[in-house]
């Protein structure tokens, strides 16, 4: 490795240090009911889950649509395991049930095994659909999702997913503790060290042999194949991979929000997450990262004028009514899936050798841009 | 020009990170209220808001030693979804709220309760019955009856005044209103010495033409179905169409002008729904709550398009005053003083006396309402209210 | 047999009469799918959106001037997402189009959301198609009975379109050979446009007579009936309109099958039900595992 090219990480990970102690701080600092910290933990939930579905529709060039379904599961695989036996047996949550699963595990291996039990699945689903072409795939991976939500709404499995109803008093992001002590752990920080640890290993994956026989498969399929790499093999693999995380950043999700329900895994979360890639620039890591925030932070926060009435000061309560916000998103939506189709990022990732160029180039012509 | 326009994104997304959070307003006390404008459960969280403004409009300062303060209502929209709850409730308590209002369908009340929980936020149930929601908490009160009696109520009705032996249930699938007062209700029907088949719907379902049939196949002679408004007017107009030929029975939901327009000229339909409050029972309110919606056509269609008094603003109304009453007991807009004066408060509410019990915060209630839906005149007849104990 | 049909001919009938609006809609999608290769993830959303506009215009306009004008609107909205959010894309790869449309999807449903305020409308009823009849003891709308005879007339007219007119010709040419008939001299953008507007028309008619049935328009009411009108073209072999009507009947019969399950069998209630959704989609990947090319499909020209 060369000096540049390690002074350069070095300094990637000092700005990646700085972020989360500027977070710790804020969170040591400011008041914990705060929008901020909604906003920055649901943006690295979403930043996990865009970026496993990135290795799949970025990186490997498979078309699914099932994100949902594996977030389904990891949710619930964490939510039925780390709620305390004592909760289960008392009938405050499974109320018309009785809880089959009478023990209770902790947070790292709830988070854990609702990664592995997502990649189970995606694996046997993977067997048969993985064959099936661009479209075809993208539509079976949707009605699997909606079949893993039928079937963990059943009655007949209530024993164990509280049938359709709501699953809570597990260990929520307010219940981590940090490991051999009482000390809460802070929430915020938390999200991010986990969705951290997660995106920094798909980048891992995403740099290696496999990383790269993905890539080959993603821009051509014979020509990969003529390579020797094994097509099926790899895609299950980068399938089963991206819904392990997928899983990981359910289970996230089910903390984030103390409550968990098959229901809201709808085909419309599937398409959210789509959407919120296609932003950051399908094939980039830093743009996924970049799209979540900027698309829950806007969505959760700052366009919430526009559906009550009051928007940078403008006050028109008959325009700016309920599902404005969601209008004027679609819109703009439409326009970058129209116009900007590369997104924030392209297919590049953010560097300081690109933050810098962006500003030296500035005012020069576009060719430069461009190459 | 491109990136100009990612310059200024930067810039935007910088601002405001530094310009929010300074809203230290010393004459004003905040109510949160937590309730769906849309959705499945938009139209009845519309009517109960109604009621929570109406009220404001009435008082809307308090006195808290020697200090006037304005109340300001914050609304936060949980477009009757779980998961929308809990990013609404964190917007909420976002607004240094003292006390929430909150919320119609009892889901989203159980999704947005920790939130409150964990930021010390105490919140008041207006029309949410499910038990779960006050059950093993101390922060959320509610001032309505409960699932368990109400579901009592109407087995006791279904079997004793309709006379019905076997009844057909329908509930939505993950639905905690629906689906814990069918269970509530087959509890007790069965216990009278009934017969009970229950079904689910998935949601999004609009077509219930099957489940009709499943209910006259069954040879049920009540068909209880406790769901959404949005289900409902298409429960009322398939079961017309369909001739289902059994009479309809429902909780406190249905006590709505939705219904009513649905199930208008459809004689061969009978509903007969429970609620909190007839309609009539206290003229003062009800004809200024009138005058106040028929001056605003916003508040005209947000009711549903006409003037009729619905049971859930009646409470949002009280919901609205307990909240102040507490607020004026504990003498400061403190959360935490607010939620320790709440298990004290008591008022005379327009829908009877609320206090509440000691152990989850409930009120104590005994009395349901009964109302009957007239298919010609598009209103509810009033039947006899059904007391429970003494 | 005659006993058991006469018992459960509610569910039939039922069955039989979503089974063609699902029908009408899949036409819109295996046309589409012909031709651009291209799932049309909004048209779901373009038949909800025919529902709305026709509980705007009837409020203040007689049926025999709302209907035409609802079916010419939503024809009109057909070809519009075609040209505004499909053709820019022609020479993307397949991915971005399908993205589009999700994105046209998305927006179609938002601004219903915003339009209504994000409650359900009462569609409004139509006189003779919501009148109640008893047929065989089942009691029933007038729209059941006619919905099938009106879903073949239309198809027997589309397909006499298709085979003995120029413009048919030129849309069998281009599902057949896209860049070849383009060389031939047929004007492409011309073809998908009228393709896009037979399939809103027909899922305009579709509409009309859907929400007779279910009498009630939410935003997200065209989704479901969409996913599965296209589970019944993949069915029926995508490209295929036969194919794509008789899928259509078949899910939309054991759909309510399904729903009446625990009564038609007599097994009492495991919540079957639940699954009356989830089955289409158990049904398409089965279908797609074991005959990825349906009923009537003809072999799969791999287009990479």
């Amino acid at each position: 490795m060369d000096k540049a090219k390690k002074r350069k990480l070095a300094l990637t990970w000092t700005c990646i240090a700085a972020l989360y102690l500027v977070i710790l701080i804020l969170e040591l600092t400011m008041r914990p009911t705060s929008i901020l910290f909604t906003v920055l933990k649901k943006g690295a939930i979403y930043s996990l889950v865009a970026v496993s579905m990135n290795l799949l529709n970025g990186f490997t060039g498979l078309f699914s649509l099932g994100q949902a379904g594996f977030m389904l599961i990891g949710a619930y695989t964490y939510a039925i395991l780390t709620m305390p036996s004592e909760v289960k047996t008392s009938q405050s949550v499974y109320k018309y049930y009785q809880c089959f699963i009478t023990f209770d595990t902790g947070v790292f291996i709830g988070l854990l095994a609702a990664g592995l039990m997502a990649a189970l699945f995606a694996f046997l689903i993977g067997l048969p659909v993985l064959r099936l072409k661009s479209d075809y795939l993208a539509i079976a991976t949707l009605g699997f999702a909606e079949i893993v939500r039928a079937v963990f709404q059943w009655d007949v499995l209530g024993p164990v997913t509280n049938g359709a109803n709501l699953l809570r008093s597990y260990i929520d992001l307010t219940r981590v503790t940090i490991p051999f002590t009482d000390i809460p752990f802070p929430p915020t920080l938390f999200v991010f060290i986990a969705a951290g640890v997660c995106i920094l290993l798909i980048v891992l994956l995403i740099n290696s042999s496999y990383g790269r026989a993905f890539k080959a498969i993603r821009d051509d399929e014979t020509a990969a194949e003529a390579m020797g790499i094994n097509l099926f093999r790899h895609k299950e693999l980068s399938f089963v991979i991206s819904s392990f995380f997928a899983g990981i950043s359910g289970a996230l999700l089910a903390m984030f929000q103390y409550t968990v329900q098959a229901q809201q895994f709808k085909s419309m979360m599937t398409y959210e997450i789509l959407l919120i890639v296609v932003i950051g620039g399908i094939g980039s890591i830093s743009g996924s990262c970049i799209a979540s925030f900027l698309y829950i932070t806007l969505s959760e926060w700052w366009l919430r004028g526009l559906d009550m009435g009051t928007f940078l000061g403008i006050n028109a309560p008959g325009l700016f009514r309920s599902g404005f916000r969601k209008l004027v998103f679609s819109i703009i939506i439409m326009i970058i899936v129209l116009f900007f189709s590369r997104g924030i990022m392209g297919d590049k990732e953010l560097s300081f050798t690109r933050i810098k160029a962006f500003f030296q180039r500035k005012g020069k012509n576009r060719k430069e841009v461009k190459a | 020009m491109k990136k100009a326009l990612v310059f200024l994104l930067v810039l935007a997304m910088l601002v405001p990170l530094f310009a929010g959070g300074s809203k230290e307003d010393d004459n004003t006390i905040r109510i949160g209220v937590f309730e769906p404008a849309s959705g499945d459960n938009g139209a009845g969280g519309k009517q109960e808001t109604l009621g929570i403004e109406y009220a404001n409009s009435l008082t809307p300062t308090i006195e808290l030693n020697g200090t006037v303060y304005n109340v300001e209502l914050i609304k936060a929209d949980n477009e009757s979804s779980n998961d929308k709850a809990a990013t609404a409730a964190s917007m909420l308590v976002n607004e240094d709220v003292s006390v929430v209002l909150g919320s119609y369908g009892s889901a989203v009340s159980i999704a947005g309760s920790d939130i409150f929980r964990a930021a010390g936020v105490p919140a008041i149930g207006v029309t949410c019955t499910n038990p779960q929601i006050t059950e093993g908490n101390t922060h959320y009160f509610r001032i309505c009856f409960l699932d368990p009696f109400q579901g009592t109520v109407l087995a006791a009705y279904a079997y004793n005044e309709i006379g019905a032996r076997k009844a057909y249930c329908l509930s939505k699938l993950g639905d905690d209103y629906s689906g814990g007062l069918v269970n509530y209700f087959i509890e007790e029907f069965e216990r009278l010495g009934g017969e009970c088949v229950s079904e689910t719907f998935p949601e999004g379902n609009s077509d219930f033409t099957s489940y009709i049939a499943n209910a006259k196949n069954s040879g049920a002679e009540v068909f209880f179905s406790p769901v959404s408004t949005e289900a409902a007017q298409l429960i009322i107009d398939q079961s017309s169409s369909q001739g289902l030929g059994m009479p309809i029975l429902a909780g406190d939901t249905w006590d709505s002008n939705v219904i009513l327009q649905a199930a208008r000229g459809k004689s061969n339909v009978d509903v007969t729904v429970t609620t909190f409050y007839p309609e009539g029972a206290d003229a003062s309110f009800d004809n200024g709550f009138k005058d106040w919606v028929n001056a605003d056509s916003t508040r005209l269609a947000n009711n549903g398009g006409d003037d009729t008094v619905a049971a859930v603003t009646a409470m949002g109304f009280d919901a609205y005053n307990f909240a102040l009453q507490a607020i004026k007991n504990a003498g400061s807009s403190d959360p935490a003083d607010v939620m320790e004066a709440i298990w004290k408060t008591e008022i005379d509410g327009v829908t009877g006396h609320i206090a509440l019990e000691q152990v989850n915060g409930d009120a104590i209630r005994n009395t349901v309402y009964v109302k009957h839906c007239n298919t010609e005149t598009g209103r509810w007849d009033a039947l006899p209210a059904v007391v429970v104990g003494e | 047999m005659i006993g058991f049909l006469h018992d459960n001919l509610s569910y039939f009938l039922s069955g039989i009469s979503v089974g063609g609006q699902y029908a009408l809609i899949a036409i819109g999608y295996t046309m589409v799918y012909g031709i651009l290769r291209l799932i049309n993830f909004a048209h779901g959303d373009v038949f909800m959106a025919a529902g709305l506009v026709m509980v705007y215009l009837s409020s203040s306009l007689p049926f025999t001037i709302s209907i035409p004008l609802v079916i010419i609107i939503t024809v009109a909205l057909g070809f519009l997402i075609e040209r505004i959010a499909y053709k820019p894309l022609r020479s993307a790869p397949r991915m971005s189009v399908m993205i589009s449309a999700i994105g046209v999807s998305y927006l179609l449903q938002n601004a219903a959301l915003y339009f209504t305020g994000g409650l359900a409308k009462v569609y409004p009823s139509i006189p003779f198609l919501s009148d109640s009849i008893v047929i065989w003891d089942a009691t029933t709308r007038m729209v059941t009975i006619i919905t099938p005879f009106l879903t073949i007339i239309l198809v027997v007219l589309l397909t006499l379109l298709i085979k003995h007119t120029k413009i048919g010709m030129a849309m069998r040419a281009v599902s057949r050979d896209f860049e070849t008939s383009q060389l031939m001299g047929i004007k492409i953008n011309n073809v998908i446009s009228i393709t896009f507007m037979i399939g809103s028309l027909l899922a305009a008619v579709a509409s009309l007579l859907y929400f007779t049935n279910y009498a009630s328009v939410t935003p997200t009411s065209g989704s479901m009936p969409g996913l599965k009108a296209f589970v019944a073209a993949v069915f029926g072999g995508i490209g295929s309109i036969p194919g794509a009507v008789i899928g259509g009947f078949i899910i939309g019969i054991c759909e309510n099958i399904i729903k009446g399950g625990a009564s038609i069998f007599g097994i009492p209630g495991t919540g079957w039900t639940t699954f009356s959704d989830a089955f289409t989609f158990a049904f398409l990947i089965v279908i797609l595992v074991v005959k990825p090319t349906g009923l009537f499909g003809e072999k799969s020209v791999d287009k990479v």
